[in-house]
């Protein structure tokens, strides 16, 4: 069980993390102020598993990578929107956070529900609701990174060319 | 056989492919700068792997160069040692990152290259692949050569018609971002063609693939054709023969059309690239800063353009009107014809040449409740300084008339007494 934390339209990267703290890419150290001024009770009591929902074009704005290390650093779960920003969606899957594409479960869930999340399949239950939502599968590759703890991680084992064996 | 996203995907992989399809493609340049090398420095270590082929990679100072303050200095330090221990050919600190890709001929068609920047979508002006990632992908890039990428779907925009005397591609481009949207071509590569685009030259060009990033593309492209080799050959070192081709039988998720001679002027509002209006919506608000710069609109032409303008006349006294020009090359031709004696003489301030004021950390800062005018790509809240103050983008010829005057104003008036 996963509880929620929702966000707005148009997140941007400053609005995930203010540019004044990437002035270090330490995750547990740039999750201390993660959506400090739009959400300042997240950082205080986010929980490992729990998971964000954000509206679309989530994450625009800089290519900065602090952003998604940011969230990743928060120990959150997983990402569910209908859409991202192009580079922070790269972004995301490269350092290994996981990110789902689902509109219908972006509009229908709220803060605090109770949400279970398969990454693998894209199934998502909404247990304060009862609702059921599937969101696009997460591309084998992608899981793979995300299984690594991100690309470079990957690397470290694994030749390029493997990613997409 | 496809758009031209697809048909230049599919020289690179050597065989054919679709929309949709994830990819591992060799990379023929991997660009980044100040800004976003120490991360791919760091991620690079993490790797532990050797650089795969250091004539790849190609770094540059200009975010904030000549350094502002220390960490900039520290920043700039890291990267030269790190260029010397890995003996790295490609090194520049001559002007914005992107206006030196294409001058130094890294930029050709069909090439493949990617930057750790946003808008190295800009190397589609010339029929190339060019787009913005992390900087851990330029690390994976450095020692792999390759990145991956997913075969994106095509918004083709289709541009015919001329436009009228005082409009210029900004004018254009800003206008399209109005009609879709800041994300309305995310993932997306956007195409831009017709008869208009064919008739422009380069430097015009250019501004459409540098701001399909504000509309969220993932590329920005134009067809190679006779404009861009004879850009190239006269301009650049880069020699042919080159690769001319276009799409080819192309399936589009969606084709806009835009007869240009209808478009006025344009300007982008505070606080969203989108937020458009007809100039003469906001004619007469009043500006602190003029700011004629960045790699979308601080090339010869727009210094000569401006410079033109400005001529035997005097800024507002009350208005700092400050011209960074996009490359050394085009200050040191500038200098040669004159057009920086004129500026200095109508009172703007010329400084040297790289991104400048563009991320609001040197070169003309913003205080709280000041706006600035200016030939940039983004608009963003605090993207100049002060998050109090506010960001308004046109084109060069509406930046030099507002300088005149202290007030957003119609180049148009003045063009045609010219
Ligand atoms: S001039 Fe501005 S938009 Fe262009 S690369 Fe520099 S900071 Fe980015």
């Amino acid at each position: 069980m996963s509880k929620v934390w929702k966000f707005g339209e148009n997140l941007n990267t400053d609005e995930i993390i203010p540019g004044r703290f990437n002035i270090t890419i330490d995750p547990l150290e740039l999750a201390k102020n993660v959506f400090c001024e739009i959400k300042p009770e997240y950082a205080k009591s986010v929980q490992p598993s729990d998971v964000i929902v954000g509206g679309q074009n989530f994450g625009c704005g800089s290519s900065r990578e602090h952003a998604p290390i940011a969230i990743k650093g928060s120990q959150a779960m997983c990402i569910i929107a209908p859409s991202y920003a192009r580079i922070f969606f790269r972004n995301a899957i490269n350092i290994g956070l996981p990110i789902l594409e689902c509109p219908e479960a972006a509009a229908d869930i709220n803060e605090g529900d109770d949400v279970d999340v398969n990454l693998a399949t894209g199934e998502i239950v909404n247990h304060s609701n009862g609702h059921r939502y599937q969101a696009q599968p997460l591309p084998d590759f992608v899981l793979k990174i995300a299984e690594a703890g991100g690309i470079v991680n990957f690397l470290r084992e694994h030749d390029i060319q493997e990613l997409l064996a | 056989m496809g758009t031209l996203i697809e048909e230049i995907f599919s020289r690179k992989a050597g065989r054919a492919v679709q929309a949709g399809e994830i990819l591992l493609l060799d990379v023929d340049y991997i660009m980044s700068h100040d800004n976003t090398t120490p991360l791919a420095i760091k991620a690079f270590r993490e790797i532990g792997k050797p650089i795969f082929d250091k004539n790849r990679i190609v770094l540059h100072l200009d975010h904030a160069y000549p350094a502002p303050n220390v960490l900039a200095a520290e920043n700039h330090k890291r990267i030269i040692e790190f260029v010397k221990e890995q003996e790295l050919p490609y090194f520049f600190h001559q002007g914005v990152c992107h206006q030196v890709m294409i001058e130094e001929g890294f930029i050709t068609p069909g090439a493949v290259v990617i930057g750790a920047d946003s808008h190295s979508n800009t190397y589609g002006a010339l029929g190339a692949f060019g787009a913005g990632l992390g900087s851990t992908e330029i690390a994976v890039a450095w020692v792999t050569g390759k990145c991956w990428f997913k075969v994106p779907e095509t918004i083709r925009i289709e541009l015919t018609g001329r436009t009228q005397p005082g409009v210029y591609a900004k004018d254009v481009m800003i206008y399209i971002a109005g009609q879709l949207g800041m994300d309305g071509a995310t993932y997306r590569s956007v195409e831009f063609g017709g008869d208009y685009i064919a008739s422009l030259p380069m430097n015009e060009r250019i501004v459409f693939p540098n701001m399909s990033t504000e509309i969220g593309a993932k590329c920005g492209l134009i067809a190679a054709d006779d404009v861009t080799i004879r850009y190239l050959e006269s301009s650049t070192p880069a020699r042919g023969p080159f690769e001319m081709f276009g799409p080819v039988n192309p399936r589009y998720e969606r084709v806009v059309e835009i007869d240009v001679s209808t478009i006025p002027p344009q300007v982008a509002c505070h606080p969203d690239v989108d937020n458009v209006k007809p100039l003469e919506q906001v004619a007469g608000l009043e500006v602190h800063e003029v700011y004629i710069g960045t790699c979308t609109n601080a090339r010869y032409e727009d210094i000569e353009l401006v410079a033109g303008m400005l001529k035997g006349k005097k800024v507002n006294p009350f208005t700092r009107v400050i011209v960074t020009p996009a490359s050394e090359r085009i200050y040191r031709r500038a200098l040669q014809n004159g057009l920086i004696e004129i500026l200095l003489d109508a009172g703007c301030t010329v400084t040297g040449t790289g991104c400048g004021a563009c991320i609001g950390r040197h070169g003309g800062i913003l205080a709280a409740g000041e706006r600035a005018l200016t030939t940039m790509n983004r608009n963003f809240i605090g993207r100049m300084g002060s998050p109090l103050s506010e960001v308004y983008l046109a084109s060069p010829a509406t930046a030099a008339a507002t300088a005149l005057t202290g007030k957003i104003s119609d180049p148009r008036e003045i063009l045609e007494n010219q």
